[in-house]
């Protein structure tokens, strides 16, 4: 492909407004990743964590995904992140401004190794999906409930049981032993 | 939009998860980095739903059973966290060297 017919192609993807909304959302959300691997401040990055979630959250809204992106805010932004936050203040984590190392000392080669993951799922992925389109379509919650319920039923049985689980578990680990 | 577009931004979203678990030193911080990862396959796993279109909705199911087991994950993750700091006083993974041979 020479350089004019990727610069018009670049140019027609860019002209599309929702195009737009989707690198102002990505821009925002890689931001606030960074943020929650590099962070020093422990609250800081769970709460950069929230923005991302928030972000893909959006994102599933531009997909069609609606149900799906409901329940991530109830159960990301309003559940997950407040256990985040309990963990962080049961443990004692430096919620200040660095009182204790945060990050290993050899950062360089887990930044190389990240590096190399990106570039070998992209190299990969993005030649396989070429030109692929996404539709229009959005999809009802009538919909999935019916998949939920029909075809997938047996495993949201087996999740349902792996929360039960989770649940109990959860308890038994954390708490004291009574003596 | 296309397809690649979402890609790239969860590939993205994976290489920082990936860059966090290695340098990080604190437990928390280090699940915080695996829910990143969760985050970037469960855009994966819509954008390839909306680009099939299948009668099922199989990405998104997938999706919402991939964020039921990364809450479970938290849950048991977190209250092991807390039984070690409550054993240890200190929730510092290269400190956690009791099976180490």
């Amino acid at each position: 492909m020479d350089l004019g017919a990727m610069i018009s192609e670049v140019m027609d993807w860019a002209s599309d407004a929702r195009n737009v909304v989707f690198l102002v959302i990505a821009l925002v959300m890689v931001g606030a990743a960074v943020l929650v691997v590099t962070s020093r401040n422990v609250v800081h990055a769970a709460l950069m964590l929230m923005l991302t979630l928030a972000g893909s959250a959006g994102l599933f809204l531009m997909l069609g995904a609606e149900f799906v992106a409901w329940t991530l805010v109830l159960v990301y932004l309003g559940a997950v992140i407040v256990l985040f936050l309990f963990g962080i203040m049961i443990t004692r984590a430096p919620t200040g401004r660095d009182p204790v190392r945060l990050d290993h000392k050899r950062r360089w080669p887990a930044a190389a190794v990240a590096v190399a993951t990106f570039v070998t799922i992209i190299s990969t992925t993005t030649t396989a999906f070429r030109g692929a389109e996404i539709g229009e379509e959005v999809t009802s919650t009538d919909l999935l409930g019916d998949a939920l319920f029909t075809r997938f039923v047996i495993p949201f049985e087996a999740v349902s049981f792996l929360l039960l689980a989770v649940l109990i578990g959860g308890i038994v680990i954390a708490r004291r032993d009574p003596k | 939009m296309i397809v690649n577009q979402f890609l790239v931004l969860a590939a993205a979203l994976f290489s920082l998860g990936v860059y966090g678990v290695m340098v990080r030193r604190n437990a928390v911080l280090v699940l915080l980095s695996v829910e990143l990862m969760l985050a970037a396959v469960n855009i994966n796993l819509v954008a390839f739903g909306a680009h099939l279109q299948d009668a099922l909705a199989s990405g998104q199911v997938f999706a919402l059973f991939v964020l039921a087991v990364a809450a479970a994950e938290v849950g048991v993750g977190l209250a092991i966290i807390v039984l070690i700091f409550r054993n240890r006083q200190s929730a510092n993974v290269d400190e956690l060297d009791l099976m180490r041979w």
